[in-house]
């Protein structure tokens, strides 16, 4: 497995793919400095905490965060590394020669997605590194023990995002054949988590449980409660719920978000204590894993079991 | 009798209810070259890719090289070397780094990896551009580039599976070349091809394989004479200016069966070779012998008969 790893590493390095991703992490990077030279002073008062990791969250007038800009791109990080994985070598004429060489056949798809997942890692460390660095020495303000290790538990959480989509665009290039095919089944896919999935969870939600001004609190709660559950069936919920309580301790009107999952646990510490984020966050975490686990495992198995006819 | 290579006893393969190979029983021995021949789609992939434990037969026992494909994959597959119909190549890397990561794949060690390598490629003629991107190899030397991809893990079998498809003369000369220096280096080779003047040139033994179902395996020779009419010689004579009678005349030479006149071609069967008695019998007829000939098995004509029979 591990010949199968260097190699796809390798691969990745000198593709062009690779450059693409790069280059656009790198200007979302950039971007986030601006953003953060441009607003960091208003958002920032004298008695403010966590001041650095506000270099990753804070947003502009008409600018996203870095937060925003990378949840969008990992998953499309994730994508981009796993959507033809396989079928590309099948297209090729490469996975018969491959297989038909002395490794047992899983260490084809597992080298390749240890690989991915190296990749999309090493991006995200250098990317939230470049980022910090940048931010350390515009805003002057070193990072807090506590602030590191939220960043270190962000880039965690973002790899394994990413390595969701990864294992889903793994799964999609064993079940097809092209690889148009199994790119597009994969950013649908995305895109429905990302853009519909809300606004279903909103409308099944207003007619299930409606509410209107007159309201009692009960059905309020009941309706918020239900739309939630309702998107966290998207990763893309998963993701953003974690790592705004990662990366935003603080609760108030400005974090909705945070409120919501804490109120459900009685955490209602103002900032959230490290421990207190980490325990909040930990079924997400273990969902998005989850998730990326139940579709490794299938695409492992469709391709361990394919009989192989003609190739 | 030599130690056999591949040993396959009663294999059988069914897909979704369609038999693709039929209790195929088969023995190759160490040095062999043997032909796989048999229409598209006749059950020769199948058959290869149940001999290289890739697809489980139905039924039926195979050992190659005394090991079972399916109980010991890894022993059998570094021992055989099996180059696809459609071989493919990373296509953004060059020869010699596709044939590293095979090397690599093979635990071949690094440093020995690099020197067969070299030899390898100066043996299928690719030094030159081992270092270009395969994305600007022709057909041809992919397919050079396959066989080298075979032989650098220096297999006991080798499995060729139509290796000479859409290349052109020049280029189909050499591979025929290379895979004849395989057999003479001694590695077992399995061919399939359609194009049966080069099996007939590579191959001592042939099988024909059709629906499924192994019809004739042996030596050519020894199916031609099966197939040329119980082990009778076929001639051909030409004269000049053939008269109705000589015919007769060479009926009348023993041994021979019948003689047909056709235009100035008289066609003759025999028991053996009479080329010189019937030449004696034309000339001493008055008429003039221009040229005369022994029908060759043609594998071609073999190939036909066995297949049209199943």
């Amino acid at each position: 497995m591990y010949a199968v790893f260097r190699k796809e590493l390798a691969d990745h390095f000198s593709s062009r793919r690779f450059m693409i991703l790069f280059g656009l992490v790198f200007l979302s990077a950039m971007l986030a400095i601006y953003v953060a030279i441009q607003t960091i002073r208003g958002v920032v008062g004298p008695t403010s905490e966590f001041i650095f990791l506000k270099i990753f969250t804070t947003q502009g007038e008409n600018l996203p965060s870095f937060l925003f800009f990378l949840s969008l791109f990992i998953p499309i990080i994730g994508i981009a590394l796993g959507f033809d994985a396989v079928n590309n070598e099948r297209s090729t004429g490469n996975l018969s020669r491959l297989i038909s060489q002395p490794i047992y056949r899983d260490a084809v798809i597992n080298g390749k997605f240890l690989a991915g997942v190296t990749i999309l890692g090493m991006m995200i460390v250098s990317v939230v590194l470049i980022v910090g660095g940048l931010g350390l020495r515009i805003v002057g303000v070193p990072p807090t023990g506590e602030e590191v290790v939220r960043l270190l538990a962000f880039v965690a959480v973002s790899i394994v995002y990413g390595g969701f989509w990864m294992a889903l665009g793994v799964l999609f290039s064993v079940f097809f054949r092209r690889t148009a095919t199994s790119m597009l089944a994969s950013v649908a896919v995305w895109i429905f988590f990302f853009f519909f999935l809300g606004v279903i969870a909103g409308a099944v939600t207003n007619a299930v449980a409606p509410v209107d001004a007159n309201s009692t609190i009960e059905a309020v709660v009941s309706n918020a409660t239900l739309e939630g559950s309702l998107s966290r069936i998207s990763p893309c919920t998963l993701y953003g719920e974690a790592t705004v309580a990662l990366l935003t301790p603080e609760l108030g009107s400005v974090n909705p978000t945070l409120m919501v999952l804490s109120s459900y646990s009685g955490r209602m510490a103002n900032p959230l204590p490290l421990t207190d984020s980490l325990i909040l966050i930990w079924p997400q975490v273990v969902t998005i894993i989850a998730l990326g686990a139940i579709c490794f495992g299938v695409s492992y198995i469709r391709f361990m079991r394919e009989e192989i006819r003609s190739i | 009798m030599g130690q056999a290579v591949v040993e396959a006893t009663g294999l059988t393969k069914v897909y979704d209810g369609f038999t693709a190979v039929n209790n195929l029983n088969l023995r190759i021995e160490e040095g062999e070259m043997f032909g796989f021949l048999g229409a598209n789609g006749a059950g020769k992939t199948t058959t290869l890719l149940m001999l290289l434990g890739l697809t489980d037969p139905t039924s039926g026992q195979v050992r190659v090289c005394g090991k079972d494909p399916m109980r010991e994959p890894l022993d059998v597959k570094r021992l055989v070397g099996y180059l696809p119909e459609k071989v493919g190549f990373y296509e953004d890397l060059t020869a010699k780094q596709n044939l590293n990561y095979t090397a690599e794949l093979n635990r071949i060690p690094v440093r020995e990896a690099g020197e067969r390598i070299d030899s390898l490629l100066k043996t299928v003629g690719l030094s030159e551009v081992a270092d270009k991107r395969v994305s600007t190899y022709s057909r041809g030397m992919k397919q050079r580039l396959g066989i080298a991809d075979i032989w650098i893990k220096e297999p006991k079998l080798a499995f060729l599976d139509e290796p000479t498809t859409g290349i052109d003369p020049n280029g189909l000369d050499d591979i025929l070349g290379l895979i004849s220096d395989m057999g003479k280096k001694g590695i077992t080779v399995i061919f399939c091809s359609h194009v049966l003047p080069q099996v007939q040139k590579l191959c001592s033994r042939v099988g024909i394989l059709a629906k499924g179902e192994l019809v004739a395996d042996g030596a050519i020779d020894r199916l031609g004479q099966e197939g040329g009419g119980s082990g009778r010689y076929r001639m051909e004579a030409e004269v000049d200016a053939a008269q109705p009678e000589i015919a007769d005349v060479i009926r009348g030479v023993a041994g021979v069966r019948d003689a047909v006149l056709n235009g100035n071609v008289i066609s003759i069967t025999a028991d053996s070779d009479l080329r010189g008695q019937i030449s004696r019998a034309i000339i001493d007829s008055g008429a003039l012998l221009v040229g005369m000939r022994v029908e060759e098995y043609s594998l071609e004509k073999i190939y036909k008969r066995y297949s049209k029979e199943a």
